[in-house]
């Protein structure tokens, strides 16, 4: 079970502004973090608390494939990403590395800046505490859920890897 | 029910007879991509999955175009990551500066991909080679390490919009403007998690040059790829650039599309998208003054030996507005060299433009190129998002060659027919 407060934002958040590429030089989390969503919202670095969960609307992650972008938001400490929907390349990429992403439109309309969410990841239940309602996402397929549960694609390739001996 | 052109790559590709939108399936790729931003991430990664060697030396390619030449110590720094990845694994297509291009650029010029080919590159714009009748896409640095290590990647087939073109483009109108004005059409999500096929009879009188670019951009429509139909044009380019085997995919009489569009070539206008998406298009009558500080000639859309012919022949005995900087990158250096050939190269230069070694450098604001608090740029490049080129406050406005070297002559977004007469 993850818990935190949500942090909204709106359409087409794209990874430049998530990670801008003047930033790009270097691969290290921390690093990237100190930089993360700054060309959208400069005081996200300084209001982010551990747990922390962005909430936004269509098309989060749209643009490049850098996989700096969901590090970034992983290394802020944001516990998981609920949008209406996600552009296709960040969503593979948050998978493989492991940070959480449920796409459920309606909790990311109704949840509000500041409510405290609960997210169950097996059941994909999404619980807005301030206001006591609750929303199911759809359930991940899977494959996805063994990649999820092996710990991400690194943790997967290297069983299937060892299986092959 | 019959299967789309991007289906049937997958399939075969899966060692599958059929699939269905939605499914889920482990496909072998034929070429696993990276560059300097992304590559050194995948090879962290692909250590630490303990892998040993790289599945096939020859079905990798890494090409340092981002930051380089290198832009500053980190950057230096990332791209020696990959020289020893390189020279370790013995990758054949690791190209140095000297031979490197902007990456999509150069793999079809180089004929590493042909068509019904299955390439995955941890670069968005990895889709340009549906140009060729490829199933191409971008994905992550970790897809990319699982790639090199397994020669496989997972997807999820996608459904398809189908784009039937049919008639020819008018005088100055590019591919560009046939991309931005389609995804002004459907919007940066309009064909999310999707492909986009494009087939019709219009498709003859498209250049390859055309097709790469729109092919490109199809992300910025959210699709997963954007693939061409294979005609003569498609079979005489790859003749000319690759010796490679291939096996052209057609999609079947009754695939199933989710939407289809029929587009008249002839119908499209000259299209710029403005601040800060590229489905903010607008057409010319809808533009006014709008005085710009710099031009951008290049990137993987349109940084081919085409699209500088179009600016010399707009800037040739002008002079670019004394207040616009103008850069203009051609993609390879075989483009660079062709044009030198061409005498294009002088034109630049004698119009007062600078022209680049190639790089991606200020497309996505790394450096050659960056624009300060409240500049413009007119770019013919693919994204124009908050800060893409530089200064959070500054703007980035896509146009195709031929709109920003009429605009570099004028000082303000201008269409040809302004400084051609």
């Amino acid at each position: 079970m993850i818990q935190g407060k949500a942090i909204k934002y709106g359409n087409n958040v794209d990874t430049d502004v998530i990670i801008p590429a003047r930033y790009l030089n270097t691969a290290d989390p921390k690093e990237l973090a100190a930089h993360c969503m700054e060309d959208l919202d400069p005081e996200f670095k300084n209001k982010v608390q551990p747990g922390d969960i962005i909430v936004a609307g269509t098309n989060f992650g749209c643009g490049s494939s850098r996989e700096h972008a969901p590090i970034a938001i992983k290394a802020s400490g944001i516990s998981c990403i609920i949008a209406e929907t996600f552009a296709r390349i960040f969503y593979r990429n948050a998978i493989n590395i492991g940070l959480p992403i449920m796409e459920c439109p309606e909790a990311a309309r109704d949840i509000k800046d500041g409510d405290q969410v609960a997210v169950d990841l097996t059941t994909g239940e999404i619980t807005n505490l301030t206001t006591g309602r609750t929303y199911k996402a759809a359930p991940f397929p899977q494959f996805m859920q063994e990649l999820i549960k092996a710990g991400g694609l690194v943790e997967y390739v290297k069983g299937r890897m060892g299986a092959q001996g | 029910m019959g299967m789309t052109m991007t289906q049937k790559i997958l399939a075969a590709h899966a060692g599958l007879d059929k699939v269905e939108p939605g499914q889920l399936i482990m496909a072998n790729v034929d070429l696993v991509l990276g560059n300097d931003i992304t590559a050194p991430v995948a090879i962290r990664e692909f250590k630490r999955m303990g892998a040993k060697r790289v599945f096939d030396r020859k079905k990798v390619a890494l090409v340092p175009d981002h930051f380089t030449p290198n832009k500053d110590i980190k950057s230096a720094e990332q791209c020696k990551i990959i020289r020893e990845f390189a020279y370790d694994m013995e990758i054949e297509n690791y190209f140095e500066v000297g031979q490197m291009g902007i990456e999509h650029a150069l793999i079809p010029e180089k004929g590493l991909v042909v068509p019904g080919d299955v390439v995955i590159g941890a670069d968005s714009h990895t889709c340009t080679y549906g140009a060729l009748g490829a199933f191409s896409t971008g994905v992550g640095s970790t897809d990319m390490a699982a790639a090199m290590a397994t020669g496989q990647a997972w997807f999820k087939v996608p459904e398809a919009i189908k784009f039937v073109l049919k008639g020819r483009l008018n005088k100055w109108v590019s591919g560009k403007d046939v991309i931005l004005h389609i995804i002004g059409m459907i919007g940066v999500d309009g064909a999310l998690y999707q492909s986009m096929e494009f087939t019709g009879e219009g498709l003859a009188s498209l250049s390859m040059d055309d097709r790469f670019t729109i092919a490109n951009m199809a992300i910025e429509a959210g699709a997963k790829n954007g693939i061409f139909e294979v005609d003569d044009k498609t079979l005489e380019y790859v003749k000319e650039h690759s010796t490679k085997e291939f096996k052209v995919y057609k999609a079947d009489e009754d695939a199933r599309y989710s939407k289809v569009f029929e587009i008249d070539l002839s119908s499209i206008p000259l299209t710029v998208a403005f601040p800060h998406l590229p489905e903010n298009v607008r057409t010319f009558d809808e533009i006014g003054d709008i005085p710009i500080d710099q031009v951008v000639i290049g990137s993987c859309t349109n940084g081919r030996l085409s699209d500088l012919r179009i600016a010399a022949q707009i800037l040739k005995g002008n002079k670019v507005h004394p207040r616009v900087r103008t850069i203009i990158i051609p993609a390879t250096q075989r483009i660079y060299l062709e044009a030198m050939r061409e005498g294009l190269l002088e034109i630049f230069i004698e119009a007062g433009a600078v022209v680049s070694t190639p790089t991606c450098g200020p497309c996505l604001g790394g450096h050659m190129g960056i624009l300060a608090k409240g500049e413009r740029a007119v770019a013919t490049t693919n994204r124009n998002f908050v800060g893409r080129m530089g200064h959070v406050e500054s703007e980035v406005y896509l146009a195709s060659p031929a709109v920003a070297a009429a605009s570099a002559i004028t000082g303000k977004i201008s269409s040809p027919e302004e400084v051609v007469k």
